[in-house]
């Protein structure tokens, strides 16, 4: 056996690339995760963004296809990026926490590697996106396909903190079940599905203060230069704030039940 | 273990367990459901934390000596993700304790999972599960290891593979603690037997010394005005205990007892029993009790 002395605890409490790789695997193994965050988002840019004289209209420096192709970017790396947070609730479920307490993992690197996950999905689901728009008639100018899809990206770990905090609250195996149609409304209130300034005054109002306008705002801001970027900055970092804090205050009351 | 405490709410789960474990032994954790036995490995391996009293593991905090792989457990509870492959689970295990491919392959071998380490957790008998978390349990190659209730829900051959598995890992001289509550188990597997009911230690002894608890009978009989010095003086007895007008006079051959007081003593109503382990181990309890 191991002597005692020469036992050691692992860097970064546990958080390395080989687990990485083997949760990643394990994702995408999942047939559900890989429709709802790859190929539907995709899917439904296909479906809505290219039809009819959508290609022709011209939105910002790009055309409309390009506009619909940058929100549905942003869908996918959300519901991505909410996916992998929200795999805390289904590892509590089955026990898996529990068994992990047993393992030199710390609680802070479970979080980071769950987070870190959410960002790979999310930047894959992004690429997909993007790939299919560039084939199927998005136009947008050379610079706008790199800062949209960045800005749709990186922003979307404040759906990382909703998918974290959400998992820690929903004691449910399915509990993106619960969370995917709650994200196609929160898409709609935040004018991903429909521009906001199709909605009548009060909706418009209201839509500001949803957490999908935000990020939606700054992800197309590159290609339309237009709206402002105060306001959605605002938006982006009130919910990051509430949903990391709720997820810190749901966590820390999950770890002190150890 | 030195004077653990742990409460819920009102309900005392863990009422001052002290204990000390040598290395290298097997214990059995042996206790009717309900007794703490659970409470009390949680608490050994840092999964709660006492209300009172003082736990350490070769001189660490017990959630330390978890993360430094000095002692690792078979949970009843610990859950596995059935999306992983058998092979997958381990080799998790192995990344987070720094152990390479070489360690994954010898856990999954002792475990006897060999043969089905591509297949998927979610397809895995419950048998073939909890070898599965042995596994893992040996993985960072523990000088404690830790089974709760390891066999519950297994079947017969099942339950025979796992315990072989055990004993030819014990072999190696690692610690072994077990809770169950079966008494075959405890008998079969353990060197030590620490007897657990309502959250206190009620007996603590060597198989062997258990089993000597158990051996012989028990004469009971209705004789008014017995003394357990006089009873002690009959012959062949070894234990006995006046209740009221009913005494109990224990014996390895209790037919020498019998016949004397049926013959030379008003003694009526009288009864022999046998105890089993069962039995003993219902008496320890009871004493502790009254």
């Amino acid at each position: 056996m191991t002597a005692v002395a020469e036992r050691k605890l692992p860097a970064l409490g546990g958080f390395s690339p080989q687990l990485l790789a083997l949760e990643l695997r394990r994702m995408v193994r999942n047939r559900r995760t890989v429709i709802f965050t790859l190929i539907l988002p995709a899917v439904f840019f296909l479906l809505f963004g290219t039809g009819g004289d959508l290609k022709t209209q011209r939105a910002g420096e790009g055309n409309v296809t390009g506009y619909i192709l940058v929100s549905m970017a942003v869908y996918g790396a959300m519901l991505a990026a909410t996916s992998g947070g929200a795999m805390v609730s289904l590892e509590r479920a089955a026990g898996w926490s529990r068994q992990l307490r047993l393992t030199p993992l710390r609680p802070m690197a479970y979080i980071a590697t769950k987070l870190t996950l959410a960002m790979v999905v999310g930047a894959i689901s992004v690429l997909v996106a993007m790939t299919v728009g560039a084939f199927a008639g998005a136009e947008l100018p050379a610079h706008a396909w790199i800062e949209c899809g960045l800005l749709a990206w990186v922003c979307s770990l404040v759906f990382g903190a909703f998918g974290l905090f959400m998992g820690y609250l929903l004691p449910s195996e399915n509990v993106m079940q619960i969370l995917g149609p709650a994200l196609a409304v929160l898409s709609f209130a935040g004018g991903l599905f429909a521009p906001v300034d199709t909605f009548g005054h009060t909706f418009a109002t209201i839509a500001k203060f949803t957490p999908v306008y935000g990020v939606g705002e700054i992800a197309r801001y590159p290609l339309v230069h237009d709206g402002n970027l105060w306001i959605a900055a605002l938006n982006v970092l009130a919910w990051t704030a509430v949903f990391a804090g709720g997820a810190v205050w749901r966590f820390r009351r999950d770890t002190a039940r150890v | 273990m030195d004077g653990v405490v742990k409460r819920f709410g009102a309900v005392t789960a863990v009422d001052g367990v002290s204990l000390t474990i040598r290395p290298g032994e097997v214990v059995a954790l042996l206790g009717p459901n309900g007794a703490g036995k659970t409470t009390t490995i949680d608490m050994l391996l840092g999964l709660s934390r006492p209300d009172g009293g003082r736990v350490s593991i070769y001189g660490r905090a017990p959630q330390e000596a978890v993360a430094l792989g000095l002692v690792s457990a078979v949970m009843q509870t610990g859950g596995l993700l059935k999306d992983y492959t058998v092979e997958e689970t381990v080799r998790l295990t192995a990344v987070l304790f720094g152990r390479g491919r070489a360690q994954v392959d010898a856990a999954l071998e002792r475990a006897g999972l060999t043969e089905i380490r591509k297949r998927l957790v979610g397809k895995c008998s419950g048998g073939q599960q909890q070898r599965l978390r042995f596994a893992m349990a040996l993985l960072p190659d523990p000088e404690l290891l830790i089974l709760d209730e390891p066999t519950t829900g297994m079947d017969v051959s099942g339950r025979h593979d796992f315990w072989s598995a055990i004993r030819q890992d014990a072999r190696g001289g690692r610690t072994v603690i077990f809770a169950t509550h079966y008494l075959d188990e405890a008998d079969a597997y353990a060197d030590r037997i620490v007897f657990v009911r309502r959250g206190r230690v009620v007996a603590d002894g060597t198989a062997a010394e258990v089993k000597a608890l158990a051996a012989g009978r028990t004469v009971r009989a209705t004789l008014p005005g017995a003394t357990v010095e006089e009873l002690l003086a009959l012959p062949g007895a070894e234990n006995a205990e006046v209740r009221g007008d009913q005494i109990y006079v224990h014996a390895r051959d209790t037919d020498p007892v019998a016949r004397h007081l049926l013959t030379r003593t008003a003694a009526r109503d009288l009864e022999i029993t046998s105890r089993n382990l069962e039995e003993a181990f219902l008496t320890l309890t009871a004493e502790e009790q009254s």
